[in-house]
């Protein structure tokens, strides 16, 4: 038996035993447990380390707002730090370890931090590390150099290495009511929706309904709570239109009542069956959204309230009645409240001493009285914790007596020996969600809590989280929010009445206890950052006042837990402090997450490769003769089809020459490819287009510029008019999407009056271009039902025939600067052309060539492509002045004329050619004088080859002044890779300038 | 964020492409007024509140819209085909004063 388990009572299971490993040592807990509630009945206290101070910590919450007791847990190599131990349920073979700590939670050397108190104050990075305004560590150098060792001592968990192997899932539902917590509110608001015939979600952080309802141990129509609960539930899950989501946190709340939840699905399973995931990422459309989130219990700040046995109350109380844990033999109970009676009466009857009950207020309700007689110990009114003892464990309390208008304390100290002390410091509802929501926080001085603002209608709240803390109100508060939707109340839900006595909601204004002389043990607002109350006062005086400022500088409420229990102290002493009242300071808003979510949901099954493979019908083919294939955007294209032994530059160069002395082909299909069609089309184009497309006649192309609307070169490509309405245009591959996106944009938008449909039909033609002198030879090989000869097929000819047996259409046009035709088809027939095609050029002896030969080809003709056209160049920087058409306006036309686009100095495209015969780089400067330094850099390098028909290394580059300085000679300079040597700058028309080749 | 496409229903974001800011009018094409066209590509007035905007259905249905959105909530009041709002102010301006 587990030393502080009860002898009977709680939700555990305690026929099954689960073994687990925390820090190495191995335990033993039961179903049910979770890994808070199974260490504290093997009698565990200490937890954690603290963020800075290293202070031993235990646990002191029973839910997601646990601040102290984080822990990481190994699944494998994989770890996943900082992990509430309340969070945690435990199945058999969990391993755990406590974080902050080195080398052991029991033995930590950085508890000396202790020691230096005053230099971990607020503010102490910024004031320590600002560093002198001179010398070695000037500026933030010195934080730099300190950083590596103060990031190991302080802070959370540490991530692991290695790959996370579970597997995510992310889910969209859609309902018309979501009630956010399984609470008594938020049951009831279920059943009135459900019964309604609404399409209800029912989501709870817990892994079962009930809220309180399950441990509380209230009675309803005289039956226990639990068991109605467990009715309820399984009325729900038998309708069809309700889901149950346990394990799920709702945490963000964005537009469009758009709701992220993470249900963690697997974690609590020791096997969670094949395929299933861990967690589960919920994106929740909902009509209507009930808020049921209860409301998160307060610590009181005092003197030594981070000691290893100071819990809240309603935790302690919990632990008792659902775990059949005792945290602690013998508590003291502290409170400004009712509330922490009902616990101190639960922990008698669990088997726990009461010494004694401290309350600041001088009366309390008579409901409180009764729980305090049921509790036994001494009923101290008007008294303080002034301060607590104990090292690893609490060991005692210090009580004073304390005036609650004054908040002074006065009178001898009395000890109490206790190794628990219950805390209730007030309530604060859950509103985070609805703050999220958008509206800002009200306060309420009655309640002294911030209630949830008014709701849009969106949303609606119920129960804890309106600050109604009774069964019998969050009932009512949850029929209502559904009734309100349609005005009526349903009679269809007969809820039970509780017979929970009627407390005193109303707190005493009391958040700390300060001793009058500023001595005694630190007292903590915020525990996972380890802010003290002097830490808000010394922000106060340091003149940060603001709340925004508060929470930064002293970075309360910024840790992992977001301040669930610290946020409302914090601004009460800061309040205090500056003599205002808590509302005129106002509160910081709550942004999503509400609690940590793993990113692994968040991405679900979009990790590792993404992308969708485009693949051209070709695919197999290139593969299968050994084709290097290279990633274009989403295609895949060969770069080079090497023989063994060569090396890329060495195929390259092969392919490349096979193109210039005899024949080569490659695969085109990749170019975006556009139907216009309609009576406007060739309109249309003469208006998207630079040049003129209406004067191109039937079965001819032409070689088309795009401009954007700020008058930069935008796409380029050829254009085939198949009949008089109809168009066939390219893109470049890059482009495709983009082109076709501003077209349709220009037509629906800008000339939605042009009769003009556009089509994009890259995937349906399968495209192979044959270029090399001998191209004519192959085709007419191959070809049927057309001659290709230079009457039939003359240069930006088009002709349909057919080869291998399939249809084909054949445009002479040239990239490569040779005799060249491409020649397309139906996707379905690529193979077979294709095939067809290198039949007929085999006596020729043709070449596949990649993507490398592909642009050493254009660079020695001076192509261009995206690497030119970046955005940045003009028609003129990249010489097609010649095809800017002055007959009509143009996309681009009223604005390319710009001062800036017309200087004399910009940067235009030019010839390089390397002069120490070594590769040039892209990307390289290019310098004017014999220096390495960039100071004097005049453009750079944009595409670079070797050029097999001039033998040397050459590139095309954009080099201010351009074509003036062809003759003369310049650097490039590649600091980055430390490439430095001389270039002779040329025209780009590297190769047959003329053209007579393409023409021949 | 749902947009309600008029061809394909409500839809998620997800599926659409921002297109801009629709209040722009486009200079006439022959316009040499440097003036206006610099307006037309490149101011944009950042607006807090009621937003008229284009959005392309990129991931439906391929039609431009008009969304008529706040920036501040995300409320969307309409949504309408572009060519129907061009049409509709090709009207009004075409219309005798
Ligand atoms: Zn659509």
């Amino acid at each position: 038996m587990s030393p502080r388990r009860t002898a009977s009572g709680g939700r555990i299971d305690r026929s099954r035993s689960i073994s687990f490993r925390f820090d190495g040592k191995r335990y033993a807990g039961h179903p049910g447990d979770t890994l808070a509630s199974a260490l504290l009945a093997n009698g565990v206290s200490l937890f954690a380390r603290s963020f800075k101070y290293h202070r031993p910590r235990g646990v002191i919450a029973a839910g997601v707002d646990e601040p102290n007791a984080l822990v990481t847990v190994l699944r494998g190599e994989v770890r996943e730090p900082n992990l509430p131990a309340t969070q945690v349920e435990i199945v058999d073979g969990l391993v755990a370890e406590s974080q902050n700590r080195f080398p052991s939670l029991e033995r930590d050397v950085g508890a000396l931090n202790q020691l230096g108190g005053r230099l971990f104050s607020a503010g102490f990075y910024y004031k320590t590390f600002m560093g002198p305004v001179a010398g070695p560590l000037k500026g933030t150098r010195f934080w730099m150099a300190c950083e590596a060792v103060i990031r190991r001592a302080a802070g959370l968990g540490r991530a692991g290495h290695a790959p996370d192997t579970a597997r995510y899932e992310k889910m969209n539902a859609f309902c018309d009511v979501l009630v956010v917590g399984g609470g008594p509110a938020g049951l009831a608001a279920a059943l009135a929706a459900a019964r309604s015939g609404r399409r209800v979600v029912l989501a709870d952080l817990d892994p079962a309904f009930g809220g309180a309802l399950k441990w509380s141990g209230e009675l309803l129509d005289g039956e226990p709570a639990a068991g109605w609960v467990a009715e309820t539930i399984s009325a729900l899950a038998a309708m069809d239109n309700v889901r149950l989501l346990p394990r799920t946190t709702v945490w963000g709340y964005y537009d469009g009542n758009t709701l992220a939840a993470l249900e963690r699905v697997g974690d609590h399973l020791r096997d969670p069956g094949k395929g299933a995931p861990r967690h589960r990422h919920w994106v929740i459309r909902a009509g209507h959204v009930v808020l049921a989130t209860g409301a998160f219990e307060r610590p009181m700040v005092f003197p030594g309230n981070d000691r290893p046995g100071v819990m809240l109350a309603s935790a302690a109380g919990r632990y008792a009645a659902e775990y059949g844990v005792l945290p602690a033999e013998r508590f003291v109970v502290f409170a400004n409240n009712d509330s922490a009676y009902a616990a101190a009466a639960r922990l008698r009857e669990a088997g726990a001493t009461v010494a004694a009950i401290v309350d600041v207020r001088p009366d309390v309700s008579a409901g409180a009285r009764a729980l305090a007689a049921r509790a036994g110990g001494e009923l101290l009114l008007g008294h303080a914790v002034a301060d607590t003892s104990g090292g690893r464990r609490l060991t005692g309390v210090a009580l004073r007596r304390f005036d609650a208008a004054t908040k002074t304390l006065s009178g001898e100290p009395r000890r109490i020996e206790a190794d628990g002390l219950a805390v209730s410091g007030g309530w604060s509802p859950a509103i985070h969600l609805a703050s999220q929501a958008g509206a800002k926080a009200r306060w309420d001085e009655t309640l002294q809590a911030f209630l949830p603002p008014q709701p849009d209608a969106g949303w609606s709240g119920a129960g804890a989280f309106l600050g109604h803390a009774s069964t019998t109100a969050a009932f009512a508060d949850g029929l209502a929010a559904v009734a309100a939707l349609d005005g009526s109340l349903s009679d269809a839900v007969d809820l039970p009445a509780s017979d929970a006595p009627d407390l005193d909601a109303a707190p005493a204004p009391v958040f700390e206890i300060r001793a009058a002389d500023g001595r005694g043990s630190k007292a903590f607002v915020d525990f996972q950052h380890d802010v003290t109350a002097e830490d808000v006062r010394l922000a106060h005086r340091e003149g940060f006042v603001s709340v925004e400022h508060l929470k930064r500088y002293t970075t309360l409420g910024m840790a992992t837990d977001q301040g669930k229990t610290s946020n409302v102290a914090g601004l009460a002493i800061m309040a205090d402090a500056r003599g205002m009242a808590i509302d005129d300071v106002g509160t910081t808003r709550f942004r999503p997450p509400f609690a940590p979510v793993s990113i692994g949901a968040l991405a679900a099954e979009r990790f590792g490769e993404l992308k969708p493979d485009r693949l051209t019908p070709l695919h197999d083919w290139h593969v299968e003769q050994g084709a290097t294939m290279y990633a274009a955007g989403l295609w895949h294209r060969p770069m080079i089809y090497g023989h063994p032994g060569e090396t890329v530059e060495q195929a390259c160069v092969r392919e490349a020459r096979a193109v210039r002395d005899s024949v080569g082909i490659v695969d085109v299909s990749t170019l975006g490819k556009i139907m216009v069609q309609g009576p406007d089309a060739a309109a249309f184009l003469d208006r998207v287009y630079t040049n003129l497309f209406s004067t191109l006649p039937v079965g001819k192309a032409r070689y088309g510029l795009m401009l954007r609307e700020d008058g930069f070169a935008f796409d380029d490509g050829t254009t085939w008019r198949l009949a008089e309405t109809e168009f066939l245009m390219t893109t470049t591959t890059a482009n495709a999407g983009r082109v076709m996106q501003h077209l349709e944009y220009m037509l629906d938008v800008v000339w939605p009056d042009l009769k003009v449909i556009l089509t994009s039909v890259t995937d349906e033609w399968a495209g192979a271009a044959i270029s090399g002198p001998k191209a004519r030879a192959v085709l007419s090989a191959c070809v049927a039902g057309t001659a290709v000869d230079n009457d039939a097929l003359p240069f930006m000819g088009i002709v349909h025939g057919a080869i291998g047996g399939a249809p084909v259409m054949i445009c002479r046009l040239s990239f490569s600067g040779e005799l060249a035709y491409e020649v397309y088809c139906g996707a379905g027939h690529g193979s077979q052309v294709w095939d067809a095609l290198m039949a007929a050029g085999q006596p020729f002896g043709i070449v596949p060539y990649g993507l490398e030969a592909l642009g050493t080809l254009r660079i020695e003709k001076g192509h261009v492509t995206g690497a030119e056209i970046d955005g940045r160049t003009t028609a003129r920087d990249l010489h097609l002045s010649w095809m800017l058409s002055k007959k009509k306006p143009f996309v681009g036309s009223a604005m390319m004329d710009r001062e800036g686009l017309v200087a004399e100095d910009r940067l235009q495209l030019v010839g390089l050619v390397s002069l120490d015969g070594q590769a040039l780089n892209g990307g390289a400067h290019v310098v004017e004088h014999g220096d390495r330094t960039l100071s004097g850099s005049i453009g750079h390098v944009t595409s670079v080859c070797f050029s097999p028909a001039l033998g040397k290394y050459i590139a095309l580059a954009l080099v201010r002044g351009g074509k003036t300085r062809h003759g003369s000679r310049a650097f490039i300079s590649d600091p980055l890779r430390g490439r430095f040597g001389p270039v002779a700058i040329v025209s780009h028309h590297f190769f047959d300038p003329e053209g007579s080749r393409m023409h021949g | 964020m749902l947009i309600t496409c008029p061809c394909c229903g409500p839809r998620d974001v997800a599926e659409f492409t921002y297109q801009g800011d629709a209040s722009r009018s486009r200079p006439d094409p022959a316009s040499t007024d440097q003036a206006a066209w610099n307006a037309y590509v490149y101011d944009r007035v950042n607006t807090a509140g009621a937003h008229r905007e284009y959005w392309q259905h990129s991931g439906g249905c391929r039609s431009h819209l008009v969304v008529l959105r706040s920036t501040l909530t995300h409320r969307i009041d309409s949504v309408r085909f572009a060519r129907d709002e061009a049409d509709g102010a090709r009207r009004r301006s075409g219309s005798p004063a």
